[in-house]
C-alpha cells in the first residue's frame, strides 16, 4: 500500500518534459527555439516571453490529456489535426501526453478503456479533460454509449479527478445541432453536467484549429487557464465579434450590400448582412485567424457567417435571414411580420372604433336637436 | 353687469369692440361661459418638453431601427471609404436612443420634484377601489355603453395603465435591450459592456436579443397608434382638452358640472 502511494507520487516526475520528447524526436535546439518564438507570436506575446516558454518546456512535465467523445461529428478532431501554428503533431506528440482519445489512439476496445482508467489513476487531479460532443441525458443517457456504458457516466467519471475541462466545439459548449429544438435526446452541454470544475469553452462548429492548439499551448506554458469572458470562452480568441474585424466592414458602414446571390455586389465583395450574415452577433476569431493556415474564412469566400460558435445557433431560423423567424406562431414569421400584423389589427380596430364614435355622436346630436324641437 | 351675464341671449351678436372685454366674435353666451370655466395646470414645462423630445426620439428610433433590421437598397455614392450611409443610420439610432434614455431619467427625476400628475405614469393604484370602478366606467365609455364620460384632470385609469405598461415598462425594456446590443459594438472591457453585457450572456445568443428588441419596437408602435387615436378622440368627444394640454400644460373643461 505504502509502495503504491510512492509510485503515484513519482508518476509525474517520470513523465518526460516537452524538451526531452522533442530532442528524442530528433528536433534540434535551434528548431526548438524557433518553435518557442513562433508559439509566443501565435499567442500575441512579446519576444521576452520566448525564453520563458523555452524554460517551461525544458522543465515542465508534459500534461496528460484525456480526450473523450460524446454526441458529436468529430469535426473538432478534424479541425484540430489541421492546426498549422503550432502543428497538431507538435501538440500531440510534444506538448501534451494524449493518453486517451478514441479517435486518434492506436489502442481499441478493452485496451483503450484500460488506458483511460490508467491515466485517471496515475495522474489524479493533474490531467486535463478535453470533451468533444455532449452527453444526452434522456433515457438515462442511453442515446450515446461508449465502452458499453452511457457517455454521461464516462464523462462524470473522468471529470471527477480532472484539473480542468476543455469543452471543444459548439456541442460541448452549448449543445449544437443535437440540442436544437426539440432536443429529443436532451443533449446537454458539459458545464450543465459538470459544475465543480473549471471549464473553458472553445465553441465553434468546429473551432478554428489554431484556436484549439493555441488554448492548449497557453495552458501548458503558463500553467493556468487563459483569461475567460463571462460565458467562459478564452477572451483572446472570442473577445470580439467577427463583424468587428471583418474586412467587408467598410461596405457595411457605407450601406453597400449583396442584394442577391451572384449579383454584381456579390462579385464586388460587398457586405453579406442582407444575406443573413451572423457576423454581427458571433464571437469568434474567424476574421482574424482565418482557416486552413490563414487562407480564408466563410465571409471571404462569399457566404455569410452562420454564427456556429454561438449558443443555440441552430434555433435562430434560417442562415439567410437577418430578422429571425419566430416559430411560436405556427407558421414561420419574423418579428416584423408579427408586429405588422398586430399593428394592422390595432389599426383596423381604431378605424372601426373611430367610425362608430362618429356615428354615435352624430346620432346623439340629432337626438338632442329633435328633443329641443319637441320642447 | 352680473345680471346681464346670468341671462345671456344665446347666439346674439354684440358689439364686441365697444361693450365687451372679449374680442373676436364672442357672443353673450361665450362671455357667460368664459367666466365659469377654469383650467387646471397639469403638465409642467419639463413634462411637456420631455413628451415631445421623447416622441421625436421614438419616431427616429423606429425609422432607423427598421432600416437596421432591413437596410435600404445599396447605394453607390462613392468608394466605401468615403461613404457612410448605413453608419449614419446607425449613428442616428444610437444618438436618439441616448437622448431618449437621458430624457427618461430626467422624467423619472421630475416625478419626484414635479407636481402629483408627473408621477401618474410610474405606478398603478391597484389598491384603490375607486380606481377599479373608474376603469370599468372607462371601458364602458369606450365600448359605447356609457353615454357620458367622466372628467379627468390627469390620465384616465385606462390611459394610466397604457402609460405604465407601454411607456414605463416598454421604454425600460427597450433601453435595457438596446444598450445590451449597443454594448456589443462598444466592446468587452467597457463600462457599458460591464453593465449591460451580462444580460446578453444570460440570454445566450444575441440574435435572440435582436428579435426581442424588434418585437419591443412594435409594442411601442402599437402604443403610438392607440395613443394618438385616443388623444384626438378624447379631445373631440370627452369633456376636457387633450392635445392642447400637452402644448400649453393647461387642462380646460367643456362644462362646469362638478363630476
Amino acid at each position: 500500500m505504502i509502495r503504491q502511494k510512492g509510485m503515484e507520487e513519482t508518476a509525474l516526475s517520470q513523465i518526460e518534459t516537452f524538451y526531452d520528447v522533442m530532442r528524442r524526436q530528433g528536433i534540434t535546439r535551434r528548431s526548438f527555439m524557433k518553435y518557442c518564438s513562433l508559439t509566443a507570436a501565435a499567442l500575441g506575446l512579446g519576444p521576452s516571453f520566448v525564453p520563458k516558454i523555452a524554460h517551461a518546456m525544458e522543465t515542465k512535465p508534459r500534461t496528460p490529456v484525456i480526450w473523450v467523445h460524446g454526441l458529436e461529428c468529430t469535426c473538432c478532431s478534424e479541425s484540430f489535426i489541421r492546426s498549422a501554428h503550432p502543428l497538431a503533431k507538435d501538440v500531440v506528440l510534444s506538448m501534451i501526453s494524449l493518453d486517451y482519445d478514441d479517435t486518434l489512439m492506436a489502442a481499441a476496445g478493452h485496451q483503450a478503456e484500460a488506458a483511460l482508467e490508467d491515466t485517471i489513476k496515475k495522474y489524479k487531479g493533474n490531467y486535463i479533460l478535453a470533451v468533444e460532443g455532449n452527453p444526452p441525458l434522456n433515457e438515462d443517457g442511453m442515446f450515446c454509449i461508449v465502452g458499453g456504458k452511457p457517455f454521461v457516466e464516462q464523462l462524470r467519471h473522468a471529470a471527477k479527478d480532472a484539473k480542468a475541462i476543455i469543452s471543444w466545439g459548439a456541442c460541448a459548449s452549448y449543445g449544437c445541432v443535437q440540442a436544437a429544438k426539440p432536443n429529443p435526446t436532451r443533449a446537454t452541454p458539459v458545464h450543465k453536467v459538470i459544475t465543480d470544475k473549471p471549464i473553458i469553452k472553445v465553441p465553434g462548429c468546429p473551432p478554428i484549429a489554431e484556436v484549439m492548439t493555441g488554448v492548449i499551448t497557453y495552458m501548458l506554458t503558463f500553467d493556468r487557464l487563459p483569461e475567460l469572458d463571462r460565458q467562459g470562452r478564452p477572451a483572446m480568441f472570442y473577445g470580439q465579434r467577427i463583424h468587428d474585424k471583418c474586412y467587408r466592414r467598410p461596405h457595411f458602414d457605407a450601406g453597400q450590400f449583396v442584394e442577391a446571390w451572384d449579383d454584381e455586389n456579390a462579385r464586388k465583395g460587398y457586405c453579406l448582412y442582407k444575406m443573413g450574415c451572423k457576423g454581427p452577433t458571433t464571437y469568434n476569431a474567424c476574421s482574424t485567424v482565418r482557416w486552413n493556415e490563414g487562407t480564408s474564412f466563410p465571409i471571404q469566400s462569399g457566404h455569410g457567417c452562420i454564427g456556429c460558435s454561438e449558443d443555440g445557433f441552430w434555433d435562430q431560423g434560417s442562415f439567410y435571414n437577418r430578422v429571425t423567424d419566430l416559430t411560436q406562431f405556427g407558421v414561420e414569421k419574423n418579428a416584423d411580420q408579427v408586429g405588422l400584423a398586430a399593428a394592422g389589427v390595432v389599426g383596423g380596430g381604431i378605424a372601426l372604433h373611430a367610425a362608430v364614435s362618429a356615428l354615435k355622436s352624430a346620432q346623439k346630436k340629432t337626438q338632442t336637436s329633435v328633443s329641443k324641437e319637441e320642447a | 353687469m352680473n345680471e346681464e351675464l346670468a341671462t345671456p341671449n344665446a347666439g346674439q351678436r354684440v358689439d364686441v369692440y365697444s361693450s365687451s372685454p372679449l374680442t373676436g366674435d364672442a357672443t353673450e353666451a361665450d362671455r357667460a361661459t368664459v367666466t365659469r370655466r377654469t383650467s387646471v395646470y397639469v403638465y409642467e414645462a419639463p413634462v411637456r418638453l420631455w413628451h415631445w423630445i421623447n416622441a421625436a426620439a421614438i419616431l427616429t428610433l423606429m425609422a432607423t431601427g427598421w432600416f437596421i433590421g432591413s437596410p435600404p437598397p445599396s447605394m453607390q455614392i462613392a468608394e466605401a471609404t468615403h461613404q457612410f450611409v448605413f453608419g449614419y443610420i446607425r449613428f442616428a439610432h444610437f444618438a436618439a436612443g441616448m437622448i431618449m434614455t437621458v430624457g427618461f431619467f430626467g422624467r423619472i427625476y421630475w416625478a419626484f420634484v414635479g407636481n402629483s400628475h408627473a408621477r401618474q405614469m410610474f405606478y398603478l393604484p391597484l389598491h384603490k377601489k375607486k380606481w377599479w370602478r373608474e376603469i370599468w366606467h372607462e371601458m364602458k365609455w369606450y365600448a359605447f355603453l356609457e353615454s357620458k364620460p367622466k372628467k379627468y384632470v390627469g390620465h384616465n385609469p385606462l390611459a394610466q395603465i397604457a402609460m405604465f405598461f407601454f411607456m414605463t415598462v416598454g421604454m425600460t425594456f427597450m433601453i435595457v435591450t438596446g444598450f445590451a446590443l449597443y454594448a456589443e459594438g462598444v466592446g468587452q472591457g467597457t463600462v457599458i459592456d460591464a453593465i449591460f453585457g451580462p444580460l446578453r450572456d444570460w440570454i445566450g445568443n444575441s440574435q435572440v436579443l435582436h428579435t426581442l428588441h424588434h418585437l419591443g419596437m412594435w409594442f411601442i408602435a402599437i402604443f403610438v397608434m392607440i395613443h394618438i387615436y385616443a388623444a384626438v378622440r378624447e379631445d373631440i368627444m370627452s369633456r376636457q382638452s387633450m392635445v392642447s394640454t400637452m402644448i400649453s400644460g393647461h387642462r380646460t373643461f367643456k362644462d362646469d358640472a362638478p363630476e
